[in-house]
C-alpha cells in the first residue's frame, strides 16, 4: 500500500515535471521536494491536483504546509487525509 | 507554386522561426474530404528544434496532400490543397492574426519567449510574395530583414499595398524567438544552445533599441491572501485559485484600462491593440522560456484566466504548446514565484511596449494606518517602452494594478 502510494507520488512528479524524472529514483524521501526540486506553486497544485483524483483523498489548503515529502504524503494519502 | 483556381487555395509549410528553412511532414491530422476550420490542427511538422503542430487559418475542405509524409519541404512549399466552402473565394492574404501588424508576439526574455510560429505562421503568401519579383518592403524592413537573416518574400506584409514594414520583420523575429517550446526531454533536436542565442538576439535587440523606464510598486497581498484562502477552502482542489491568476488578471485589467501600455511600437509610433492578450512568462527547467499568451484575458473570469494558466503550464512543460499560443501578445507578465528574487526589471518584448513584473511573496513589515503589521508583500514592477508612454501613465498602471489586487473581488 505505501510502496504503491510512493510510486503514485513519484509518477506524479514526472507527470508534472518530466525533466525530472532522472532525479526521482534518488530522491530522499525526507526532504522538502518542492523546494529540493525548485518545483513551483503551479506544479505543486498540479501534482497535488493529481493525487488528490487518484486518490479520492481531499486535499485543503490548509494541509500544504506539512506536506512536503514523499513520506509525509504518503501518509497523508495512506489516512485518508488525516 | 501550383496554379489554384476561383474555390482551391494552397496552405504552404509555415516558417516557424526566422533559422527554418526547412520542414518535414510527420503525420496528417486530417484526410481528405474533411472539412476543416480556423485553428484546427491540419499536421505535425519536424523541425529542427522541434516538433510542432501547425494549424490551418482559414475555413475550408482538404483537397488532396502536396507532399506526402516524410518529405521534408522548403517553407513556403504549398503542402496541402483546400477548397473553399460554398464557394467563397480563396484567401488572398495572410489572415493569420499573428501576421497582422499590431499582433506581435510575445517573448521576453529576462523573460524570454519563445515561439513557435513564424512570421508568415500560416502560409498563404501576399500576392507580392509569390510573384517572383521583388518583395515590396520599406528600406527599414528591408535592412533589418537582411540583419536578422530573414527573408522577405517570407513575411507577411503590413504596409500599403501587402508592403513588408519594419513590425512585420521585428514581429517575425519575435516569433522566431525561441521557436520550439517544447521541452528538450521530449525534442533531443533541439539543444540548449539555440534558445539561448535565440534569447541573446531578442533581449540584444530589445536592449538596443528600447529606451526602457522601469517603475516599481509594493503591494500589501494581504486582502488578496484572505480572499483566495476563503475562496479555495470551499472548492475542489482541480478548481482552486492561484496569486499568479490574479496578477494576471490585474494587469488585463489595467492594460484595458491603460490602452498606451497595451500594443505596439512600429514605425515609429505606438498602434494600440483591440485585444488584451496577456503573455505569461514560463520558464523551462532545462533552460529558457516561453511565453504562451492567454488571449482576451481582460474579457476573462479569475476562474477562466486560472484555468487558462494551468493548461499553458502543462503544455510549456510537456512540450504541447500550440503554435497559436506563442504569438499574438499584447503585454508580457513575468512572476517569479516564492522561490524567486524580490524585483525583477524586466527586458520588453518587442514590439510590445510593456511588461509586468511580480516577485516573490514575502512577509514584510507594512505600515498600516497607525500600526506597523507584519503583511504579505509582493514587488510589482513595470519596464515600459519611454517612445511609447512616460511615467505618469506607468505610475498610474501600477496603481490600477494595486488596486484591483487590494480589492480582489473586483477582478
Amino acid at each position: 500500500m505505501n510502496s504503491d502510494l510512493t510510486t503514485m507520488i513519484l509518477s506524479a512528479i514526472a507527470d508534472v515535471a518530466p525533466e525530472l524524472e532522472p532525479e526521482l529514483a534518488d530522491l530522499d524521501h525526507d526532504v522538502d521536494f518542492w523546494t529540493e526540486l525548485q518545483l513551483d506553486s503551479m506544479d505543486h497544485l498540479a501534482v497535488m491536483t493529481r493525487l488528490s483524483e487518484q486518490t479520492g483523498v481531499d486535499i485543503a489548503e490548509r494541509d500544504y504546509p506539512r506536506l512536503t515529502t514523499v513520506a509525509s504524503i504518503r501518509d497523508f494519502l495512506a489516512a485518508g487525509g488525516a | 507554386m501550383p496554379e489554384t483556381d476561383a474555390t482551391t487555395f494552397d496552405y504552404a509549410m509555415p516558417s516557424l522561426g526566422a533559422d527554418m528553412d526547412d520542414g518535414r511532414v510527420l503525420e496528417w491530422h486530417v484526410a481528405p474530404g474533411d472539412t476543416v476550420h480556423r485553428g484546427d490542427l491540419v499536421a505535425l511538422v519536424e523541425t529542427e528544434k522541434s516538433d510542432i503542430d501547425i494549424e490551418i487559418w482559414h475555413d475550408g475542405i482538404v483537397d488532396e496532400f502536396l507532399v506526402d509524409v516524410g518529405d521534408l519541404v522548403a517553407v513556403g512549399t504549398p503542402i496541402v490543397r483546400l477548397r473553399t466552402l460554398d464557394g467563397e473565394p480563396p484567401p488572398s492574404g495572410t489572415p493569420a492574426p499573428v501576421a497582422e501588424p499590431g499582433a506581435g508576439p510575445d517573448e521576453v526574455e529576462d523573460v524570454v519567449s519563445t515561439v513557435t510560429r513564424a512570421a508568415s505562421a500560416d502560409a498563404w503568401r501576399p500576392p507580392a510574395a509569390t510573384s517572383g519579383g521583388r518583395v515590396p518592403a520599406s528600406p527599414l524592413a528591408r535592412r533589418r530583414a537582411a540583419e536578422l537573416g530573414l527573408d522577405l518574400g517570407e513575411l507577411h506584409g503590413s504596409g500599403p499595398g501587402g508592403a513588408v514594414v519594419d513590425a512585420d520583420v521585428i514581429a517575425a523575429s519575435t516569433r522566431a524567438a525561441v521557436t520550439a517550446p517544447s521541452p528538450a526531454t521530449t525534442s533531443p533536436r533541439r539543444s540548449a544552445d539555440t534558445m539561448r542565442t535565440m534569447i541573446a538576439e531578442r533581449m540584444a535587440t530589445a536592449n538596443r533599441e528600447i529606451p526602457h523606464y522601469h517603475l516599481t510598486r509594493d503591494l500589501d497581498l494581504g486582502s488578496l491572501d484572505a480572499w483566495l484562502t476563503e475562496r479555495n477552502a470551499e472548492r475542489p482542489i482541480a478548481e482552486r485559485i492561484l496569486p499568479a491568476a490574479c496578477f494576471v488578471r490585474a494587469v488585463a485589467v489595467a492594460a484595458a484600462r491603460h490602452p498606451e501600455l497595451n500594443g505596439f511600437w512600429s514605425d515609429g509610433r505606438f498602434e494600440p491593440a483591440d485585444a488584451v492578450n496577456v503573455a505569461m512568462a514560463i520558464s523551462l527547467r532545462r533552460g529558457g522560456l516561453v511565453t504562451p499568451k492567454i488571449e482576451r484575458a481582460d474579457e476573462r473570469s479569475v476562474d477562466e484566466v486560472m484555468s487558462a494558466l494551468r493548461e499553458l503550464v502543462a503544455a510549456a512543460r510537456s512540450g504541447s504548446l500550440r503554435a497559436s499560443w506563442m504569438t499574438g501578445a499584447t503585454i508580457t507578465v513575468t512572476h517569479l514565484g516564492d522561490t524567486g528574487a524580490d524585483l525583477v526589471h524586466g527586458v520588453i518584448s518587442p514590439p510590445q511596449v510593456a511588461l509586468v513584473g511580480f516577485g516573490r511573496t514575502r512577509s514584510m513589515p507594512w505600515v498600516l494606518g497607525d500600526d506597523i503589521v507584519v503583511r504579505p508583500v509582493v514587488t510589482s514592477s513595470l519596464a515600459a517602452d519611454h517612445r511609447a508612454t512616460d511615467g505618469a501613465i506607468g505610475s498610474r498602471f501600477l496603481a490600477t494594478i494595486a488596486d484591483l489586487l487590494d480589492q480582489p473581488e473586483q477582478l
